[in-house]
């Protein structure tokens, strides 16, 4: 084999078709959303045998009012979020860089009333290892689980604002905006899960 | 079709999407309020979240338009739950289900 053909081979290698015709960006994102999923799958897994395990399992929720408008409020930013990326994507910037900052003040809406109802738990006597109710494991569980989702919708807000405004500023294009989108809907969709397995499930009748 | 017209569509179809998510998500509350058995209330409001999850990944993360992707995550997600399963509960056993670990 020539010298040409050796370059030509290696030159066709490095410009080969993106996996699953993804651009590198937004398959970096989707790797990191598989592995987030295998992190959340393994703490509610985790969470359900320690769960059925337990014999005295607390039932402390009464009220579904706060959740269900926690569930509102995400999955109707999931929602602006979509019509920011649109907007992007049809090059209406103004329009893109107000739904994301509207998605943004969702998501801090959301945290807001997540940690009003943590402060709420913590004064009836919740902590970490103990609570009225039953086992000290539901504290752990219940607040190692809402916290990492909280952890993930703080730094998606935060993504979002930062985003959003170098997007503002012509730093970042439609497709960063998509990206960040990517991870704003898996956030909801965690979401989805943690309702019916740590608060649903939880239910005092 | 127009641009304009396409993307009303495209906003359309999310609006539609969303209505979908917000109505499976008010069920799976009527669920938890229904006279069941914990087990049939898990399993219950489990496959409504499934499906929620089913339609956030295809239609909000556009997964139906890329099969191979759809492909990957599902194999992956799968694989992960199934090795999750099978560690939790080889964990029982070796815990409390076999003589010699008592």
């Amino acid at each position: 084999m020539s010298h040409a053909d050796t370059m030509g081979s290696h030159s066709a290698g490095a410009m080969e078709r993106p996996a699953f015709s993804v651009p590198a960006k937004k398959m970096a994102m989707w790797l990191f959303i598989i592995a987030d999923t295998a992190t959340f799958a393994a703490c509610l897994v985790a969470y359900g045998f320690i769960r059925n395990a337990t014999p005295n399992w607390p039932r402390p929720f009464h009220s579904i009012t706060n959740v269900a408008l926690m569930t509102f409020i995400l999955i109707t930013s999931s929602l602006t979020m979509l019509f920011g990326i649109e907007a992007a994507q049809s090059g209406d910037k103004a329009k893109a860089f107000r739904w994301t900052m509207i998605t943004a003040a969702g998501g801090a809406l959301f945290a807001l009333l997540h940690v009003r109802e943590w402060l709420a738990l913590i004064d009836e006597g919740m902590t970490l290892f103990k609570n009225p109710w039953g086992t000290g494991l539901f504290g752990s569980m219940f607040f190692s689980i809402t916290g990492l989702h909280l952890l993930h919708v703080t730094g998606g807000v935060i993504a979002l604002v930062a985003v959003g405004i170098r997007y503002q500023g012509g730093r970042y294009g439609a497709d960063d905006l998509e990206i960040t989108g990517l991870y704003w809907h898996f956030v909801d969709l965690v979401w989805m899960f943690v309702v019916p397995l740590v608060y649903l499930m939880n239910l005092g009748h | 079709m127009t641009t304009a017209a396409g993307k009303q569509n495209g906003i359309g179809k999310y609006v539609v999407i969303y209505i979908c998510i917000l109505a499976i998500a008010a069920l799976q509350f009527v669920v938890a309020y229904s006279n069941i058995t914990p087990s049939q209330m898990f399993a219950r409001t489990l496959f409504l979240a499934i499906i929620e999850a089913a339609l956030a990944l295809l239609f909000f993360m556009h997964l139906s338009h890329n099969r191979g992707l759809l492909g990957f995550v599902v194999i992956f997600t799968v694989f992960v739950l199934l090795t999750l399963q099978y560690g939790w509960t080889d964990s029982f056993r070796l815990s409390g289900g076999i003589p010699w670990a008592r």
